[in-house]
């Protein structure tokens, strides 16, 4: 994607300060970390509610809203998150196990990337738009899409403290935490909400398709290592964000996408972890 | 058993007086009347979508009362209500998950305040709880890799947690074998006798219960009958209860057969599988 004339030298800090010297890269960089640090706590969650499918949902119901939003010469990241939004308040008004309702939400998904297909036929630049959406950009972020990406990831992480402990609980008890006062169908649609939030800035580093990348597979491993919540999240977010971090670093080196060496150490993690643990 | 009586019938908890539940044009049972003291122990058997669950849904504020009152602790019941422990029939715990079984009972405490909270919170109260549960070796263990039996420990102690006055226990037996069901009887008996808590327990099976039972709730055909071991299940009272011949053998152990039932009505759609295998048992 980017050949530029600069070699890779193996000294790392004198490589990422060459590097950081382009704008594309820096904002590649920060919104890649903040998107790293939510999708990795968001991540933990949705893999304790096993939603995985239903997160997976909320970015293909988000690329039909990124798309129209294209086509009417809007902000994708606004049609993504009004569409994931409303889908994500969908899924989890439909009822509790909504989430878990795997043929309804495959099938609710296949027709929306079937609209935001259209979409994207409709408007002129199709090739270029339709890429970004469904394979992720991030070397294309300007300085407003990483504040817009910063200012969500600030409100979603305040909601998602104030809602910790009785989203945990949910989490892994559901009938108990319900007999303990907590309101099951609030806080579903709450967590909905941030993970349509998530989504919407995670589509611009890894793109629709590979959104179980960082949203997934980090916290994964992290089910499966830590004894504590908060260690998991903080597995998640530590795979998440090293993961990123190696996909900007070497996409700079290598013409090829981001996304592939993002998708690529997410895995290469969980399969070591897999195997170790068996 | 002798420290029961200190407890039994100090004071009603639990009290029921033409109670109904369900949906209006679909009622699970209705005209039930019963009260059950501090202290007892309380043993709800019926077959399969008789209402049972029902019951619990009632106590815990999550259902409404079709008709009649239900008192609990002298009051309504409430959602959220902390003097009552919980042990529902499912768990969705993940084989896994390396979550520590520490941490859910933690939770059974401080789950439901908002904000993050404080790291160490609830850990000395989770500790006690797995204490008196006999479940401290497992503190550490991953609930993933916990078997049914202890699984069931850790929920009784993240319900024991909050130091509850009631205990509802949704078929804490359905998964375990004959010498667990008998081990873990045992144990809600210690637990509960010494603190003078009353716990309401749905199962299937009676045999295993009999040697702790105050009374039994009989949930079936639409209707609710109470009172001890001895009187609701005998011959004449299931008879009378369905409506259809049923007797009730005992073996030289004192052990419970209930032969002559029939595939009983469903009202209700909700846990079939245990349900299922509560009416087999309870036919067996």
């Amino acid at each position: 994607m980017n050949t530029l004339p600069i070699a890779f030298s193996w000294n790392i800090i004198a490589d990422l300060q060459s590097m950081l010297q382009y704008d594309f890269m820096r904002h590649a960089f920060e919104a890649g970390t903040i998107v790293a640090i939510v999708a990795g706590i968001i991540g933990y969650f949705i893999v304790l509610r096993r939603s995985s499918f239903a997160a997976h949902a909320l970015s293909h119901i988000g690329f039909a809203g990124a798309a129209g939003a294209v086509l009417f010469g809007i902000n994708p990241i606004l049609g993504l998150l009004v569409f994931t939004s409303a889908g994500g308040v969908a899924i989890a008004a439909l009822g509790r196990k909504a989430a878990t309702r795997d043929v309804q939400i495959g099938t609710v998904l296949a027709f929306m990337l079937g609209i935001g297909v259209l979409f994207i036929s409709l408007y002129a630049g199709y090739a270029t738009e339709a890429y970004s959406l469904l394979f992720g950009e991030i070397l294309g972020i300007s300085s407003s899409d990483v504040w817009v990406t910063l200012i969500a990831a600030v409100v979603l992480l305040a909601a998602l403290a104030i809602v910790y402990r009785p989203l945990l609980f949910t989490s892994l008890d559901e009938d108990v935490a319900e007999a303990k006062g907590i309101s099951i169908f609030w806080i579903g649609v709450v967590f909905m909400l941030l993970v349509a939030v998530a989504t919407s800035i995670a589509v611009q580093v890894v793109g629709v398709l590979l959104i179980f990348a960082l949203m997934v597979t980090p916290a994964a491993v992290a089910e499966r290592l830590a004894r504590r919540p908060a260690e998991g999240i903080l597995i998640s977010v530590a795979i998440a964000l090293a993961a990123t971090w190696f996909g900007l670093f070497i996409s700079f080196y290598i013409p090829y996408p981001v996304s592939f060496f993002i998708t690529t150490a997410t895995f290469a993690v969980y399969l070591v972890v897999r195997v170790a643990r068996r | 058993m002798v420290a029961m009586k200190k407890y039994m019938n100090e004071k009603i908890v639990i009290e029921a007086k033409n109670l109904a539940a369900g949906y209006p044009q679909n009622a699970v049972w209705r005209d039930a009347n019963f009260s059950i003291g501090q202290g007892e122990f309380v043993a709800v058997l019926g077959p399969n979508g008789a209402g049972k669950t029902t019951l619990f849904r009632l106590l815990l504020g999550l259902a409404q009362p079709l008709g009649g009152t239900l008192s609990l602790f002298g009051a309504a019941p409430r959602r959220g209500n902390p003097r009552i422990g919980y042990v529902p029939q499912k768990h969705p715990i993940d084989s896994e998950t390396g979550i520590e079984a520490l941490e859910l009972v933690r939770l059974g405490l401080y789950g439901n305040r908002w904000g993050v909270g404080g790291a160490g919170q609830g850990i000395a109260e989770a500790h006690e709880a797995l204490r008196i549960v006999g479940a401290e070796e497992l503190a550490h263990r991953p609930l993933g890799v916990l078997s049914g039996g202890e699984l069931q420990r850790i929920f009784l102690a993240e319900a024991l947690i909050g130091k509850p006055d009631l205990l509802l226990l949704d078929e804490p037996l359905a998964n375990l074998d004959m010498r667990r069901e008998s081990n873990f009887v045992q144990l809600i008996d210690n637990v509960v006798r010494s603190r003078g808590v009353t716990v309401l327990l749905i199962a299937h099976n009676i045999n295993p219960l009999l040697p702790v039972l105050d009374r039994v709730i009989y949930v079936a055909n639409g209707r609710i009958t109470d009172g001890k071991p001895g009187e609701v299940l005998t011959s004449q009272s299931l008879t009378d209860l369905y409506g259809i011949p049923i007797e009730v053998l005992k073996d030289s152990h004192g052990r419970i057969a209930i032969i002559g039932m029939d595939e009983p009505p469903e009202h209700h759609s909700e846990h079939h599988t245990h349900d299922d295998r509560a009416a087999r048992g309870a036919r067996d």
